[in-house]
Formats: C-alpha cells, sequence, structure tokens
C-alpha cells in the first residue's frame, strides 16, 4: 500500500488549468505532512500533451503519467474514464485529486463508480489524521454548515476543489519522470458519445477568477439601466463584474460564468464591492474569503452585512449613478 | 416512438432559507425545523424537459426518488407539473447513503421498472449539492452520460445533440439513446402547476418500493455500503465587524473611494458632481 497522491491535470488549449497547479500545490502541501509521505504523481490525458509534462514537473510533480493519443483530443468521459480506472487499478494511489471544474463534476464521480471509492465535492480545506488519512471538509446547506468527509476503507480516497480555493503554488526544481500510458486497450472500446466541437467563448474584461477587484450586484441593483453601471464601474476600476443568481434570472447579467456562490464560482479578490445584495449563504460561500469586503444595501438587517468589513447603508439606485460619475474618465 | 423517461428527483430543504439552518450544539445535528421541504429547483428543469420530449415523442414520465416516506407530498409535485407516475425508493436501510450508494438504489429502482430510454437528473442538489448522483447512476446502469446538459435534441433515438456547459464555453456532442443526462438550468424554464394539475396529481399512480421490493446487494446499500463516511460537523466562522456606515449618497461613494484608495487602488481623479451658483 502507498501513499501517492494523484492530481489530475486539465489544461486548454496547450495551457494548464491554474487549478491543477493549485492543487499540485496542496498535494506537495500533504505530502510534507505525512507521517509516510508517498509521492506526487501527475496524469495528463489529452492529445499533443507531452509538452505539458516539463510544467506539471516543475511545479512539484515527481512522476507525471501521459495519456496521449489524438482520439483522446476532446474530452471524451467514455475513454477518460477508463484510463483513469485502468490507472487506478494497476497503482493503487492513496488520493486523487480534482478540480471541481465542468469535467472534474463529471470524472470524478464516474471514476469513484468504476472503481467503487469515495470522492469528498468542491472541498474547501484537506486535513490528515494521524494514520495519513484524508480528511476533506466539505460546504453543505450552501456553506452554512461545514462537515468533515471521510473515505476510511476505500480507495483512493478523491477530492475534488473549486478553483481560486487554494493558494498558486510556487516552482520548484523539476525532478521526476515522465511515463507513457499504453493506450492499445482503447482499441477495444466502442464509445456511444461523440464530441463534435469544444467552442470558449472568452468573457470581456479580466476574468472573474483572477480580478483583484470585484464588483457584485444582487437583486436590489434593480434593472438592467442600473446593471450597466455597475459593468461601468468595474471596467474602470480594473476589476471584473459578478453576481448572485437573481441578476441572470431577470436577464441583467449575460451568465452564470459571472455568478458567485456554491454553485458558480468561489473569487478571493483583494476587494469585494457588492450592491443590493442580500447575503444568502451560497452567495456567501463563494466570496467570504476576499480581502477586503465592502457591501451597501438598505436594509441595515441585511445577512451580507454580518460577513462584510463595511455595511453601508443606501439606496444602490442612488449611490450607482454617482459612483459611475465619479470614476468616469474626463 | 414512445419514451420511456425517468426524471430523478430529490426532496430537500427550500434553500431560500438555509440562513436558517443550525447545528444541535449538544446532539451535534443539523437543526432543519421550520424549512419547508420542496423538490430540488433544478429537478424541476429536468422534468421540464421529460414533459416537452414526451410532448414532442408521446412516452411517459416517471418520477424516480430515494427518499423517507414523509417525501410523497414533496414528490407529488412533480407529478403536479404533469409527470405520469411516481417511484418513491423507501426504506430504513437506505439511510445514510452517500452518493455511490443512493444512485446504486436508485439504479435498481429503474431496472426494475423495466429501465428506461433516458435519464433525467439536474445537475446538483441545493442542500449536499455534491452533482455526483447523475455520473454514478449513469456508470451503475452502465449507460453513457453527460453531465451539466444546456441544450438536448433528439431528432431520433440514434441521433441525439446534446450541449453541455464548460468553463466559458461549451462543448456538443452527438449521443444515443438509451442514456444518463444532469440538466443545468439554462436548459429551460420549468412549468407552474395549476390547480388542476394538482387535483390530477393526488390521482396518478404513485409506488413505495423497499428494500425487499428491489434486487440489491446489501455491501452497497445506505451506510454500510457508502464508500464516505460523515465526520463532524460545525459552522463556519466568516464573521466579520460589519460596521455600518451611514451618510449621504455623497458620503458613501466618497467612503468607497477612500478605501480603495487606502488599498492602493489607483483612483486618479474623480468628480463628486458640481453645485451651480446662484446668478
Amino acid at each position: 500500500m502507498n501513499k501517492d497522491i494523484w492530481v489530475y491535470i486539465e489544461h486548454a488549449e496547450g495551457k494548464i488549468a491554474n487549478v491543477s497547479l493549485e492543487l499540485l500545490g496542496e498535494a506537495i502541501r500533504i505530502k510534507n505532512n505525512m507521517q509516510k509521505p508517498g509521492q506526487v504523481v501527475a496524469v495528463i490525458i489529452g492529445s499533443d500533451v507531452r509538452g505539458l509534462a516539463p510544467k506539471v514537473l516543475e511545479y512539484g510533480a515527481q512522476e507525471v503519467y501521459i495519456a496521449e493519443d489524438p482520439r483522446l483530443k476532446l474530452y471524451h468521459p467514455e475513454y477518460y474514464g477508463v484510463i483513469l480506472e485502468q490507472l487506478i487499478k494497476e497503482n493503487d494511489p492513496h488520493i486523487f485529486l480534482m478540480g471541481a471544474t465542468y469535467l472534474g463534476s463529471q470524472l470524478a464521480p464516474m471514476v469513484a463508480a468504476k472503481v467503487k471509492t469515495g470522492v469528498a465535492a468542491h472541498c474547501i480545506e484537506l486535513k490528515l489524521d494521524d494514520q495519513d488519512n484524508l480528511i476533506a471538509v466539505v460546504p453543505a446547506f450552501g456553506g452554512k454548515v461545514l462537515g468533515d468527509i471521510l473515505c476510511p476503507k476505500h480507495r483512493p480516497q478523491m477530492a475534488t476543489i473549486k478553483p481560486g480555493i487554494l493558494n498558486k503554488p510556487d516552482k520548484t526544481e523539476a525532478s521526476g519522470e515522465i511515463v507513457d500510458i499504453d493506450l492499445n486497450f482503447l482499441d477495444k472500446l466502442k464509445p456511444v458519445l461523440k464530441p463534435l466541437s469544444l467552442c470558449r467563448e472568452e468573457p470581456k474584461g479580466v476574468p472573474l477568477e483572477e480580478a483583484e477587484i470585484v464588483v457584485c450586484g444582487g437583486w436590489g441593483v434593480g434593472d438592467k439601466e442600473h446593471w450597466q453601471l455597475l459593468e461601468k464601474i468595474a471596467e474602470r476600476l480594473g476589476g471584473a463584474v459578478a453576481c448572485t443568481r437573481p441578476p441572470i434570472d431577470e436577464g441583467w447579467a449575460p451568465g452564470e460564468h459571472m455568478m458567485i456562490g456554491t454553485s458558480g464560482k468561489s473569487v478571493r479578490p483583494k476587494i469585494y464591492l457588492g450592491f443590493g445584495i442580500s447575503g444568502a449563504t451560497h452567495h456567501i460561500c463563494g466570496m467570504k474569503d476576499a480581502g477586503l469586503i465592502i457591501s451597501l444595501n438598505k436594509d441595515e438587517q441585511a445577512e451580507i452585512f454580518k460577513v462584510s468589513d463595511f455595511g453601508l447603508v443606501g439606496d444602490v439606485k442612488e449611490v450607482l449613478p454617482l459612483l459611475e460619475e465619479a470614476f468616469r474618465l474626463k | 416512438m414512445g419514451l420511456n423517461i425517468v426524471v430523478c428527483v430529490k426532496p430537500i430543504p427550500d434553500p431560500e432559507k438555509y440562513n436558517e439552518i443550525t447545528i444541535d450544539p449538544v446532539n451535534k445535528t443539523i437543526v432543519r425545523e421550520g424549512i419547508p421541504t420542496i423538490i430540488n429547483p433544478i429537478d424541476k428543469h429536468a422534468i421540464e424537459e421529460a414533459l416537452k420530449i414526451k410532448e414532442q415523442y408521446g412516452g411517459k414520465v416517471i418520477l424516480m426518488s430515494m427518499a423517507p416516506p414523509n417525501a410523497k407530498e414533496t414528490i407529488q409535485e412533480g407529478l403536479a407539473m404533469g409527470a405520469d407516475e411516481a417511484y418513491l425508493l423507501s426504506d430504513k436501510k437506505f439511510a445514510g447513503a452517500d452518493t455511490l450508494a443512493t444512485s446504486y438504489v436508485l439504479a435498481q429502482g429503474i431496472k426494475k421498472i423495466g429501465g428506461a430510454d433516458l435519464v433525467l437528473t439536474g445537475t446538483e442538489s441545493g442542500d449536499g449539492a455534491t452533482a455526483q448522483v447523475s455520473s454514478q447512476l449513469g456508470e451503475w446502469l452502465d449507460l453513457p452520460h453527460l453531465w451539466g446538459v444546456i441544450e438536448c435534441n433528439i431528432k431520433n433515438p440514434d441521433d441525439i445533440y446534446i450541449k453541455t456547459k464548460i468553463e466559458n464555453g461549451y462543448m456538443e456532442w452527438a449521443g444515443r439513446l438509451p442514456m444518463v443526462m444532469a440538466v443545468s438550468r439554462e436548459i429551460n424554464k420549468p412549468r407552474y402547476t395549476t390547480i388542476m394539475g394538482v387535483m390530477k396529481a393526488k390521482k396518478k399512480p404513485f409506488t413505495i418500493l423497499t428494500f425487499a421490493d428491489l434486487e440489491l446487494d446489501e455491501n452497497y446499500v445506505g451506510l454500510a455500503g457508502s464508500p464516505t463516511q460523515p465526520g463532524e460537523i460545525f459552522t463556519p466562522e466568516i464573521g466579520r465587524k460589519g460596521e455600518l456606515v451611514k451618510g449621504s449618497k455623497e458620503e458613501l461613494v466618497q467612503f468607497i473611494i477612500e478605501k480603495l484608495r487606502a488599498n492602493g487602488i489607483n483612483v486618479e481623479k474623480f468628480t463628486l458632481g458640481c453645485e451651480g451658483g446662484q446668478n
């Protein structure tokens, strides 16, 4: 029985996803805290992905498995799932970490079902017990409750973590080996699904996860007109616009990619400015780790004030136009 | 062509009221008193999609849920939307199930009623939000599955076009029935229930199946069949000082700008408007 910690490396357009680097950093941290540490091992699946391996080694992986094949160009659960299943059965890792991304949200539980193990989903913290077993902290009820999830008897102990929860790791001295996975068995598979295309719609402005300032609006913004003021303010500040659920439902905000919360993104900007947000638990879960939190709400009793550094009591519809004017370039 | 569509639904405490949830300090259990139980909101999108597909191709929409016996009333909400019948898988032995054990029982429930051409779920539940049941259900049923479906166009059973969400974009797929899909909110807008629908729902077939009614391997059921085990629960410490700031709109704007500056955000110049003098 080994204590190896595996990390699934996601990538797009020849670049490793930030969440995968964050997970590598976490895997190294866990390894360093173990009584009897194993290796940190990365797994890369795709076509033309060999070039990613050196970077994965630079970020601390001691071994990199590569599954490279033209059939693996686009994410294909029926191939990817079986590749990971085989690899796990052959190597019996102790822990397996994946990003709680769209891909990870399907692939992690799929692989877990194939090898009959457990996954702690959307963890916010990973700890170890005195046997080097994983204790994963997961939010429930929109983050109102946190719970430890253990996976005492099954291996690997799997966990997924959302992008932006962990710190970005530092580069280290690369020393490790690259191992090619024998993919001959792919020929025997007869997948039903066929991935046709993958389309990315690059959002305007600064990506929400990387923004130093997040300007977030909720139901209290009131209408599309005021929403546009919010967008302008964010742009002037070099920040990103974000929202809670209602602005999407109302059609003010363009889509779920800018939603913060348990079913949206988790962010840790330097500054979070919240306008007209009531402070539902699901939202708070995604923004509570911001550096400075300033929120504006008409209601002195608003829940959001309890997690804010400053709670400004005022009318969003009056303050937004004035704020927008203040930042207007002369 | 007539399709058998199974929609898996989960009764959960109303997510709008999660602020009210507390932990009993003595028993270390979750206190959710006074919070109504509803159908997991995303599951209604799955029901809606099933109803739309049925309207196009005919067939049956069957609800399936693993929950305590008192969930009947909640699940009837789905019948009121227009689903044809419901199965509630309920047994003390199912208690404490994680996603793997839950999806196993659901899969055996689906097999019990003769399988399905299409199984739909919501992407995740509001309470646990693991988002895992759908994919694991697909594995137990040995069917292809996709998660985060935002569009589904069944041209015929062997030719389905599916669109799934990814970070900042989407993927397009060709698939064929039978399969399992977890739908996202964007896929549709669930219909409202009517009084007539509620009346009709009471007369629709509603079957409770227990452990004994299903072909189950005890090793995969309930707490004992769950690889993951719950440990301690606690309430996160997320409170901040919440210093209230009151004042005119100008003062509030001034406050924001000063705080931005103090935190190194470069606000070069700003104006708070001009006042006209007397003529």
